[in-house]
């Protein structure tokens, strides 16, 4: 049987009387999407940062790999292997695309306490770089700047980005967020490639990138998941239809 | 000097481009003596020599504020600390007595890597409690320490307190007699080129691109995996470091240290130099020294009220002049890429 | 220290406080609420000791001229806010204190221009010249104690006003979450101008006190305003009841750290406090913004 590589336990996380995440348990096995979707306000958003580290849970425990990191920092996190990227796009504007992902390259390689040497003329990170960009389809506006770049590019550098710390599971934050109808195709296309060498947590409101990327499918309703199951088996719940698929969704 | 980021080739063949105002006015600065020479007019080169020394001051402050995005308000106090620990040494070679159980020493090649080991530890602690803020309770606090490091100056009656220290003693540098203007103004020339070389290599190895990145986007950089902290409390000290070196070159070519030298006025006059000349260069706050140091010492000879036509232009300066004057010569973006 | 030395420093140290709460109230509002750093608030309370002396020499009316001199200087923070400050509310810190340092030199000419380099005298009224008789052994000068009384009673009036009236709940909701006062209907620009006024009005009442005590000169500004940030920074930006706390307690520490500590320790006693302070709380005492 396959074990987990991410495990989310009883996980609690309120706001000033606001309950955000109740009681949420899931799980990602190694090289599995596990989407998770539901309505907006549904606390999807504040799962992820939970579980990349920016917030830090009330109640629960998180597992990576089985060890526990509910109490891990953000960026030792990272170096675990969960890289995060953002619903809003999270970018370098004054670096160009190479910068922003040899910035990751750089970062996942341990400390930067180096003084001397250009870093922006270094194999050791130019060349992941360039690879995380090729996968993703951006390595031909390797020069641009960051700020310069469409909308959707920016969606594809922040997933490069993320490739670039050389990740064991991707949590994605609507990677399609704000994309046309081709450019949304096109994302899909990239992630179904993604899927093969990644576990991944995905979050998005487009359903058919999620019926089409997805091995499981948890919905979330009000900080709890009222459902898991093939995305067969959600298409048909009638307490998911209820809840959120049956309105208009 | 630009500041470079990766491009399809050379990084090196562009090393230069851009930099031409820079050289020109490295240049320039080259001059002065003889020009000073020429003219009979030794003025000429005691301005110049407080030019050099203030824009080693604001290239070091540009390096956490242009590159760090950290409005440091202490800098002026940083400043003088490396000044008193040139100038007390000295007092104490003068007097004979020890500095508790430390002999004084006049020799420059002691006391100024001194200066800047003890404003670094300033810095290092400071930067520690001001660094855990951001914004804009780091630039209160830092203006805070500044003026503490002011008031314990003026506390220090034994260096004469609020009336500043003469040094006495004959200062020399490791047997080598440096004080003499003209030689003064070289040496703090050659150290002013090469505090510069210092700042660029530093914006563009690992270490500076973490620091450029964080003052972008801090949050972005914590979720690759890294605690800026540590880089952001590194850049201050190094900063502070090479501030410290400044003010023991001021004791030395003065011969006088007051807590004027600390206060926070000349604080943000630091500052005003770094956004003047442009903060997205190093060699910018050059230009930036050049242009506050000459206002503030010509504008008195037109009226006694000249602070108020230099804080118009202070003013004027920060609804207009964006790019700071860097972005005046120089158009295109912070790279050599193009 | 003996019991009489103990009372009178204690009450200088409570006056110096509630003459810093008074300065800060201004400055920690105008950050909560506008998110703009003055350092020019330091110059109003200059404009406010300079313009209480002259009108003192005017009008031989100590309670005419200090009203007419708050009045004035609010009316000038009120017009420096509309001309100036307001099209850098949403500019960087950076430029907000760059501007505002301008600010202050050219305030600082303005008063040397009229007034002149020389320190003024500030005329103390005679009924208050001489001194009192406190707990049977303890003499304390009675214009300090009324400047004590007057100041307090201010502070309360201004804390009562923030913390119990409905202007004072706009006021606080604006400091908290500004687009959620604007939402709910407040007249977000009215209040900008009246709470910068009024900070203007309180920064120059603090000046006159101090002038009263000390002397009138250029540039007297400019320490109290650092005293002001620091306190504005471990209360907690935007927080008047933090305000009001850090002012006391800097004010009580400065007063003894300078009596009991050698002076190059006692003058950096109080930043000292602030960083302790913060180095356990980064965001102050009392932290509006969660």
């Amino acid at each position: 049987m396959a074990t987990p590589i991410l495990e989310i336990k009883a996980l609690q996380k309120r706001f000033a009387g606001l309950v955000a995440t109740n009681d949420l348990s899931l799980d990602v096995m190694a090289g599995e999407t596990h989407a998770v979707i539901g309505p907006n306000g549904a606390g999807k958003t504040t799962l992820i940062a939970q579980l990349q580290g920016e917030l830090s849970p009330d109640g629960g425990a998180i597992f990576f790999n089985g060890k526990n990191i509910t109490r891990e920092p953000a960026h030792r996190r990272a170096h675990l292997g969960i890289a995060r990227s953002f619903q809003i796009t999270s970018i370098f504007p004054q670096f160009t695309v190479l910068a922003n992902v040899a910035l990751a390259v750089q970062a996942q390689q341990g400390h930067s306490f180096r003084f001397f040497g250009s870093a922006w003329d270094d194999s050791e990170l130019l060349g992941p770089a360039r690879e995380a960009m090729d996968q993703i389809g951006i390595a031909h506006r390797a020069d641009i700047y960051a700020e310069d770049l469409s909308h959707g590019e920016r969606r594809q550098l922040e997933l490069a980005m993320a490739l670039a710390m050389k990740p064991q599971l991707l949590l994605l934050d609507e990677p399609m967020a704000g994309m046309g109808r081709q450019e949304g195709q096109r994302m899909t296309q990239v992630l179904a490639n993604l899927k093969k060498h990644y576990a991944i947590l995905l979050v998005e409101h487009d359903m058919d990138a999620v019926f089409a990327l997805a091995d499981r499918i948890s919905v979330l309703v009000a900080g709890r998941t009222i459902a898991t199951g093939s995305p067969e088996e959600i298409r048909n719940d009638p307490a998911v239809k209820a809840a959120y698929l049956g309105h208009g969704g | 000097m630009p500041e470079t980021q990766p491009n399809a080739g050379n990084a090196t063949g562009t090393l230069l481009r851009g930099a031409w105002p820079a050289i020109v006015c490295i240049a320039l600065l080259a001059l002065v003596p003889t020009l000073s020479a020429m003219f009979d007019n030794p003025f000429l080169i005691r301005l110049f020599t407080r030019v050099l020394i203030f824009a080693i001051v604001a290239v070091a402050l540009n390096f956490v504020l242009g590159f760090g995005g950290l409005v440091s308000m202490m800098h002026a106090g940083l400043f003088g600390v490396g000044a008193y620990v040139v100038a007390i040494l000295a007092v104490h070679d003068f007097d004979g007595a020890p500095l508790w159980i430390f002999p004084g020493t006049s020799n420059l090649a002691i006391t100024i890597p001194l200066a800047i080991v003890v404003t670094a530890l300033v810095a290092l602690l400071s930067g520690a409690v001001s660094l855990r803020t951001s914004g804009a309770y780091f630039i209160m606090i830092t203006l805070a320490f500044n003026q503490m490091l002011y008031y314990f100056f003026v506390a220090l009656q034994k260096y004469g307190g609020e009336d500043g220290q003469q040094i006495l003693a004959s200062l020399s540098f490791a047997g080598f007699d440096i004080t003499k203007r003209v030689t003064f103004y070289y040496v703090s020339l050659a150290v002013l080129v090469a505090v510069m070389l210092l700042f660029w290599r530093l914006v563009n190895s690992r270490f500076g691109i973490i620091l450029r990145a964080t003052a972008q986007n801090e949050r972005r950089v914590v979720a690759l995996g890294v605690s800026p902290l540590r880089y952001k409390l590194a850049a201050f000290v190094i900063s502070g470091a090479i501030t410290g070196l400044a003010g023991g070159l001021w004791a030395a070519g003065q011969q006088f240290v007051s807590p004027a030298d600390l206060s926070w006025i000349r604080a943000a006059d630091f500052v005003v130099m770094a956004v003047l000349g442009g903060m997205t260069r190093v060699w910018g706050a050059v230009l930036g020294a050049v242009v506050i140091v000459l206002l503030e010492a010509l504008l008195p000879n037109y009226t006694q009220y000249w602070q108020m036509p230099f804080g118009l232009i202070v003013i004027l300066i920060v609804v207009y002049l964006q790019g700071g004057l860097a972005g005046l010569f120089v158009r295109d973006r912070p790279t050599g890429a193009h | 220290m003996s019991a009489s030395l103990f009372i009178e420093q204690m009450l200088n140290g409570i006056q110096f406080g509630v003459m810093l709460f008074l300065i800060s109230a201004g400055l920690t509002l105008v950050f909560g609420i506008m998110n703009l750093i003055n350092l020019a608030h330091g110059a109003l309370f200059m404009l406010g000791a300079f313009l209480a002396t002259a009108f003192i020499k005017w009008t031989n009316n100590y309670l005419l001229a200090a009203v007419l001199a708050m009045v004035i200087t609010a009316f000038v923070g009120y017009v420096l806010e509309l001309l100036v400050l307001r099209r850098f509310y949403s500019r960087s810190h950076l430029d907000q204190v760059l501007v505002t340092f301008g600010l202050i030199l050219v305030f600082n000419d303005i008063v040397r221009l009229i007034w002149g380099v020389v320190p003024v005298q500030f005329r103390l009224p005679q009924a208050f010249a001489g001194s009192i008789n406190l707990f049977g052994d303890v003499q304390y000068p009675t214009f300090r104690l009324l400047i004590l009384a007057v100041g307090l009673l201010v502070a309360l009036g201004l804390y009562y006003v923030v913390v119990h009236t409905r202007i004072g709940m706009w006021i606080r909701a604006g400091a908290s979450n500004r687009p959620m006062a604007s939402a709910l209907g407040v007249d977000v620009g009215l209040i900008f101008s009246l709470v910068f006024a009024a900070g203007a009005a309180l920064a120059g009442l603090a000046g006159l006190m101090t002038g009263s005590i000390s002397s009138v000169q250029v540039g007297m500004g400019d320490p109290v305003l650092i005293l002001a940030l620091v306190v504005t920074v471990i209360g907690g930006i935007g927080s008047i009841r933090g305000a009001f706390v850090a002012a006391l307690m800097i004010g009580i520490v400065d007063t003894f750290g300078r009596v009991l500590l050698p002076p190059a320790l006692g003058s950096m006693v109080i930043f000292m406090l602030m960083a302790v302070i913060l180095a356990w709380r980064p965001k102050g005492l009392f932290p509006v913004h969660a």
